[in-house]
C-alpha cells in the first residue's frame, strides 16, 4: 500500500537532489535542470496532496506551475545562449566580472 | 459606507490589468509594423505611458469598494488599490526615465516597454491575489519579465551576467516558494488565504510541523524577492549589471510587490500565529538592515551602493512587518511610496550623470558636480537625505512611522537597532554629497542634455519627496484607510 508519506518522502528526496545539484554543479544548464527537478518534485507533492485530500486545487496548481516552468525554461535558455555568444562558456564560475 | 460584494466572476474587476496587457501587446505589434529605425521609435514610450495612465484612472474608479471576484481569487480593496497606484506610478516613472536612456544604450526595442507593462501586471496580481495560486502566478509574471529586462543589453557582458545570476537564483527561490505553498496546501487542504486562517483558527492556533515548514519556505521564497539579508547575495551584482532604468524599476516594484504579498499572506492567513513567525522576521529584519548598511559603507560604485541601501530599506520595512499592527501596515504603505520617489529620483540622476555604455558610475565621478550642475546636485542631495531619513523629507516621516509602529507593539529593541542603522546609513549617503559639494571635479562633465521626459520624472520625484515629508497627513490618511481587513 502506497501512502501519502511515500509520495512526500520521494518528493522531498527529489527536491533535495535538486537543491544539492544547484549548489554543487558549475554548468549553467545543469543548474537549470536541477531547478526544474525541484519544481517537478513540488508538483509531485501537489498531486499527492490533491489525491489524498480529495481536493482539486492541488491538481490545478500543477498545471500552472508546469506552465511557469516552461516559461522559465524559455527565458533561461535564451539568457544562457546570450551569454554563450559573448563569452563562449556556460560555466558559472566564469561569471565573475562583478564582485563586491 | 464601503460597498462590499462578492462576485463569482467579474471581468471588470481586472480592467486595469487587461488594459496594461492590451497596451503591452499593442506596443509589440506597433514596433514590428513600423518601418522606422530603432533610435527613432519615440511613439513606443508614448503608447506605453498612455496605457499606464489609463490603467491608473481605471483603478482609481474602484476606490472605496471591496470586491472579491473570480470566486474569491482576486481582491479589490483599498489595500490592493494603494499598491496598484504605487506599481503604476513606478512603471510610469520608469518609462519616463527610460525613453532617452534606451536610445543612448541602443536597446530601444518594443519588448522593453512591453515587459515593463507585463511585470507591472504581475505586481498587481500579487498585491490583489487572495489565494496562493494567484500570488504565485503574479510573482512569476513579474520575475520572468524582469529576468529579460535585466539582460536587455544583450551584447554587454555585465548585463548578461546579471541576468543569468538573477535568473538562476530567482528560479531557485521559486522552487522554495512553491514547495512552501505545497506544504501549506497539504497541511490545510486549501490555497485560499482566508480559509487557511479559518483552518488555523479551528486548530486553536497550534501549527503542525508541515504547516510550520511551509511557512518557513514561503518566507525564504518571498524574502528573496524583497532582498532580505540571507537571500540578498544577488542584489548588488544584478543592480550593477542591469540597465540603470531597469535597476530603478526593480529596486522599487518587486520589493513593493513582495511586501504586498508578504503582508497579505502573513497577516491574513497566518495572522493568528504571529508568535510563531515574528522571531524569524525579527532576526531577518536585523540582519537585513545591518548587512545592507555595513557593506554599503565600502562601495565605490554608485549603483552598488544604492543596491545595498535598498537591502537596508527592506530591513526597515521588515521591522513594521514584525510589529504587525494596523499602524505598521499603513507605515509600510507610506514608506514604500516615499521609497518609490526617492529611489527613482536618485537613479534618474545617475542616468543623467552617466554616459554611454554606463560609464561614470563611480562615486568619485560625482565629485565637483555641484560646481558644474548645481541644480542636479541639489536634487541628488535631496534624494540621498531622504533615504538617510533626515527631516523634512519623505524618508524621515516613513522611518518615523515604522519605528513608532514597532514601539507601539513593544519591540523597543528592534526600533533601537533600526535607529542605530539609519545613523550608520547617513555616513554613506553623505559621502556622495560631500563628493559633490566639497571636492573639485575629477573629470570633464559633459554639457547637460536633460530631455523633457527625464526632467518630468525628476520633478515628480522631487515633489513627491518634499510633499510626503512636509505634508504627510493626506497620504497617511489614505494609507490608514488602506489597511488590510484583518480576519
Amino acid at each position: 500500500m502506497i501512502t501519502l508519506t511515500h509520495y512526500l518522502v520521494l518528493s522531498a528526496i527529489l527536491f533535495s537532489i535538486g537543491v544539492v545539484g544547484v549548489l554543487i554543479r558549475r554548468n549553467a544548464i545543469v543548474i537549470f535542470m536541477c531547478i526544474e527537478l525541484m519544481l517537478n518534485a513540488v508538483n509531485l507533492s501537489f498531486v499527492a496532496f490533491a489525491h489524498y485530500l480529495h481536493s482539486m486545487e492541488g491538481q490545478m496548481f500543477v498545471f500552472f506551475s508546469m506552465t511557469v516552468a516552461a516559461a522559465e525554461a524559455t527565458v533561461g535558455l535564451a539568457i544562457i545562449i546570450a551569454i554563450f555568444r559573448n563569452k563562449e562558456t556556460v560555466n558559472v564560475d566564469d561569471m565573475n566580472i562583478m564582485k563586491w | 459606507m464601503p460597498n462590499t460584494s462578492i462576485m463569482t466572476f467579474n471581468i471588470l474587476s481586472i480592467l486595469p490589468v487587461l488594459i496594461l496587457a492590451g497596451f503591452g501587446m499593442m506596443v509589440l505589434v506597433v514596433d514590428v509594423l513600423s518601418s522606422r529605425k530603432m533610435g527613432e521609435k519615440n511613439f513606443l514610450a508614448y503608447l506605453s505611458l498612455i496605457g499606464v495612465v489609463i490603467a491608473a484612472f481605471l483603478s482609481k474608479n474602484f476606490t472605496g469598494t471591496t470586491l472579491f471576484s473570480f470566486y474569491g481569487a482576486y481582491t479589490i480593496d483599498n489595500y490592493s488599490l494603494f499598491f496598484q497606484f504605487v506599481f503604476l506610478l513606478c512603471a510610469g516613472l520608469t518609462i519616463l526615465i527610460s525613453k532617452n536612456y534606451v536610445q543612448r544604450e541602443n536597446i530601444n526595442y518594443g519588448e522593453y516597454y512591453t515587459l515593463i507593462l507585463f511585470s507591472t501586471i504581475g505586481m498587481i496580481l500579487m498585491a490583489s491575489g487572495a489565494d496562493l495560486l494567484n500570488i504565485f502566478i503574479g510573482l512569476e509574471i513579474m520575475s520572468i519579465s524582469i529576468y529579460i529586462l535585466v539582460g536587455m543589453k544583450r551584447t554587454r557582458l555585465t548585463s548578461n551576467e546579471a541576468s543569468l545570476k538573477y535568473f538562476l537564483l530567482g528560479a531557485f527561490s521559486t522552487g522554495f516558494l512553491l514547495y512552501g505553498i505545497a506544504l501549506v496546501y497539504g497541511a490545510t487542504g486549501t490555497i485560499s488565504l482566508r480559509q487557511i486562517a479559518v483552518f488555523i483558527a479551528g486548530k486553536g492556533g497550534v501549527l503542525d510541523p508541515l504547516l510550520l515548514a511551509g511557512m518557513g519556505l514561503i518566507i525564504v521564497g518571498i524574502g528573496f524577492k524583497i532582498a532580505s539579508a540571507p537571500f540578498h547575495a544577488w542584489v548588488p551584482d544584478v543592480y550593477e549589471g542591469a540597465p540603470t532604468a531597469i535597476t530603478a524599476f526593480m529596486a522599487v516594484g518587486p520589493k513593493a510587490a513582495g511586501f504586498a504579498a508578504f503582508l497579505r499572506i502573513f497577516f491574513i492567513a497566518f495572522g493568528q500565529v504571529h508568535q510563531d513567525w515574528e522571531k524569524i522576521i525579527w532576526i531577518l529584519a536585523v540582519l537585513t538592515m545591518t548587512t545592507g548598511n555595513i557593506i554599503a559603507l565600502i562601495q565605490t560604485n554608485i549603483k552598488r551602493m544604492l543596491a545595498y541601501s535598498s537591502i537596508a530599506h527592506a530591513g526597515y520595512l521588515l521591522i513594521a512587518l514584525v510589529a504587525a499592527n494596523n499602524m505598521s501596515v499603513s507605515a509600510i504603505l507610506f514608506y514604500l511610496l516615499a521609497y518609490l520617489f526617492m529611489n527613482i529620483g536618485a537613479f534618474a540622476i545617475v542616468i543623467v550623470i552617466s554616459q554611454k555604455e554606463d560609464s561614470f558610475l563611480k562615486i568619485s565621478d560625482f565629485s565637483g558636480l555641484a560646481y558644474k550642475h548645481p541644480r542636479l546636485a541639489i536634487a541628488m542631495t535631496l534624494f540621498l537625505l531622504s533615504m538617510a531619513g533626515i527631516p523634512p523629507t519623505a524618508g524621515f516621516v516613513g522611518k518615523f512611522y515604522i519605528f513608532s509602529s514597532a514601539i507601539k507593539s513593544g519591540y523597543v529593541l528592534l526600533a533601537i537597532i533600526g535607529v542605530i542603522n539609519s545613523v550608520i546609513a547617513v555616513f554613506y549617503y553623505l559621502r556622495v554629497t560631500v563628493a559633490m559639494y566639497m571636492r573639485g571635479p575629477e573629470r570633464e562633465f559633459q554639457p547637460l542634455t536633460l530631455s523633457p521626459f527625464i526632467f518630468v520624472a525628476i520633478i515628480i520625484s522631487i515633489i513627491g519627496t518634499i510633499q510626503l515629508g512636509i505634508f504627510p497627513a493626506k497620504v497617511l490618511e489614505i494609507a490608514q484607510r488602506s489597511i488590510l481587513l484583518l480576519r
